[in-house]
């Protein structure tokens, strides 16, 4: 008997194309702009965050600065260095600090070859690869603690650097002549997405360890430190240790903001966290209403149905349909139409992601990526939205009196 | 095969009770051929929707084929209306989208019948009201006559005991009129019980029995 009821209900559809193709339009084109939206906004979100992170995540940079307040003896506008055994005594003073690494800086000029050309050098500890997200690609490594205990001539590259000195051939144990000085390549940057930095782009930066740095030029000063916190929830109380700890050693006031900028990458986040939070509800809010919407349509539609087939409904109840036909009829109706809408709608979304994919949008939105529970969940969701919005004008139509509704 | 008896039909509207039906008592045996007329609002469309179970008395006694129809819940009664009653409408009441065949097809889709007795029975019935070469029609392509041939043919497909038809011509020119008079007066020579509501005075020249409805009361 059901299975009859489908034959007929879509023999019944088939004969009414114009209405039956607006009607799945609607929900078609509802289910291609939720999928749509949500997957544009978690991608702008996952982008975001992803380049954001690039430099390293809850990380805090620390620069020697100028006093602003006199302070023991001292005159305000006073510049502070940090001296060699700097990172180390912090890290021995401030429990709190989980990872730190002092960063040496000088710009360099290398060589393989014929080719010449300057960069950015900087010795940092092997700590400074967790810190900094210095993922090396397959096959290759960051500095080592071995490296920095034994002062070895090896470096680790951006992945920029290895493509203007090496071309497109693998840098890995090739030699990189450094102010004329040979290092080993062990290492190369993996391609990685980066909108923050504080001394050019990592994918330009040349790494070797502070030792093999501080025998070659004997630096007495570090350019700043990058240090994380042991527990990431203690962040603001390891600042507050560290200028402590520093303005014991090099007296000025802890109270001076001036003297130890730090840049907080936790800030950052909390904002962006906060403002992504926001947008992730209005996104949800938006693909609500454009649910309730379609749903209002839906439900208009098959009110319209119903009534302009009431005779229809009260020829099909004199010659014999049962209400509860009648009810099936128009539940089934309604379900054949949410499901094709719903899922044409799906898959038409999935082609225009892949679409949009192809188009060199990348840099802003990130890659579109559709998420299988928010899929289904909008699948569900608006077929659920077709039902109800069909079970009143179905109920309706099961309960009209058929006298009634062969004379109207 | 058709008992009322002091047949009562109150409709409430609101404020005012309107008493179609006054305690109508008829009988019709098999194989009869009974025509009512009456004016409008004699209540002889209220008496022919409580005929076919359409409708329920607010008083008084329908038997049909000695089951007493009171008591029948709406599914019975809509099993009752697929088997027992074949309908004919002044407005032919067809799907618009759908066949002459697919139309006729329609009560055998409700009785449950299966996919071949189905094909047979459609085919024979619209053979025997003369439209075998129309099946795949739809009714905006069928004239007047052709459209009420199909209604018939959909009252017939599952053997009813009894055929309504209500101002069957109403809507037709004299000469499809007088075809369909035609094949209903052939239909009652092959047994079946029909009964026939109408003003069209010609019609009593093709029937044997005339009941007269004024004011929600028979004349006999």
């Amino acid at each position: 008997m059901i299975i009859k009821n489908v034959v007929q209900i879509l023999r019944e559809l088939r004969k009414q194309k114009l209405r039956t193709v607006l009607t799945l339009f609607g929900i078609f084109w509802g289910t291609t702009s939720v999928i749509l939206l949500l997957s544009f906004g978690m991608a702008v979100k996952a982008r975001t965050s992803e380049t954001m992170h690039g430099m390293g995540e809850q990380i805090c940079i620390i620069w020697a600065g100028r006093t602003s307040i006199s302070y023991g003896g001292f005159p305000k506008g006073r510049n502070l260095n940090f001296y060699n055994g700097d990172a180390r005594y912090l890290k021995d003073n401030v429990p709190l600090i989980g990872d730190i690494s002092p960063q040496y800086t000088r710009s360099l000029p290398a060589n393989v070859g014929a080719k010449k050309q300057s960069f950015l050098v900087s010795a940092v500890w092997p700590e400074f690869k967790e810190m900094r997200n210095m993922i090396p690609r397959e096959g290759s490594r960051f500095i080592s603690p071995i490296d920095e205990e034994k002062r070895r001539r090896v470096v680790f590259i951006g992945n920029d650097v290895e493509k203007t000195m090496f071309g497109n051939k693998d840098a890995v144990g090739k030699i990189i002549y450094i102010d004329g000085i040979p290092f080993t390549v062990v290492g190369v940057l993996i391609e990685k997405q980066q909108d923050s930095d504080y001394s050019g782009r990592d994918k330009d930066a040349i790494y070797m360890p502070t030792s093999t740095y501080l025998a070659i030029y004997g630096d007495r000063f570090i350019n700043n430190m990058v240090a994380r916190a042991r527990d990431i929830n203690q962040t603001d109380a390891m600042k507050k240790a560290i200028i402590a700890a520093m303005a014991k050693k090099y007296r000025f006031s802890p109270e001076d903001e001036q003297a130890l900028p730090i840049w907080d990458t936790t800030e950052m986040d909390q904002f962006l966290n906060t403002f992504f939070n926001g947008f992730t509800i209005f996104l949800g809010i938006v693909g609500v209403m454009t649910l309730i919407v379609g749903g209002i349509g839906i439900a208009n539609i098959m009110y319209v149905i119903v009534e302009e087939r009431t005779s229809e409904i009260g020829v099909k109840r004199a010659i014999g349909a049962k209400k509860r036909l009648i009810l099936v009829h128009y539940l089934i109706e309604t379900f054949v139409i949410a499901s094709v809408g719903s899922i044409s709608g799906f898959l038409f979304s999935l082609l225009l992601i892949f679409g949009i994919n192809q188009a060199p949008l990348e840099d802003f939105v990130g890659v579109l990526k559709v998420n299988p529970t928010i899929s289904i969940a909008s699948i569900l969701i608006i077929s659920t939205i077709t039902f109800v919005a069909g079970w009143g004008p179905a109920k309706r139509a099961s309960n009209l009196d058929p006298v009634v509704a062969i004379n109207g | 095969m058709i008992k009322l008896e002091n047949i009562r039909k109150v409709y409430s509207t609101g404020k005012v009770d309107v008493e179609a039906l006054r305690g109508v008592n008829l009988h019709i045996k098999k194989g009869d051929f009974v025509t009512v007329i009456g004016p409008s609002g004699s209540g002889k469309s209220t008496l022919m929707h409580i005929m076919g179970c359409l409708d329920k008395p607010t008083a008084g006694r329908y038997q049909l084929n000695g089951q007493n129809i009171q008591h029948l819940n709406d599914n019975q009664l809509s099993e009752l209306r697929n088997r027992e009653i074949g309908f004919v409408f002044q407005n032919f009441n067809l799907l618009p989208y759908a066949s002459a065949y697919e139309n006729v097809e329609m009560p055998l889709l409700f009785a449950g019948v299966g996919g071949k007795k189905r094909k047979e029975k459609v085919e024979s019935i619209l053979k025997k009201v003369g439209l075998a070469d129309r099946m795949d029609h739809r009714p905006n392509e069928l004239s007047g006559g052709q459209k009420q041939r199909v209604a018939i043919a959909r009252a017939l497909v599952n053997d009813p005991n009894i055929i309504l038809a209500d101002e069957p011509t109403g809507n037709l020119d004299s000469t499809s009129g007088r075809e369909i008079m035609e094949l209903f007066v052939s239909l009652w020579e092959e047994g079946h019980t029909i009964v026939m509501i109408t003003h069209d005075p010609r019609a009593k020249d093709y029937t044997e029995k005339v009941v007269t409805i004024i004011d929600g009361l028979i004349e006999s």
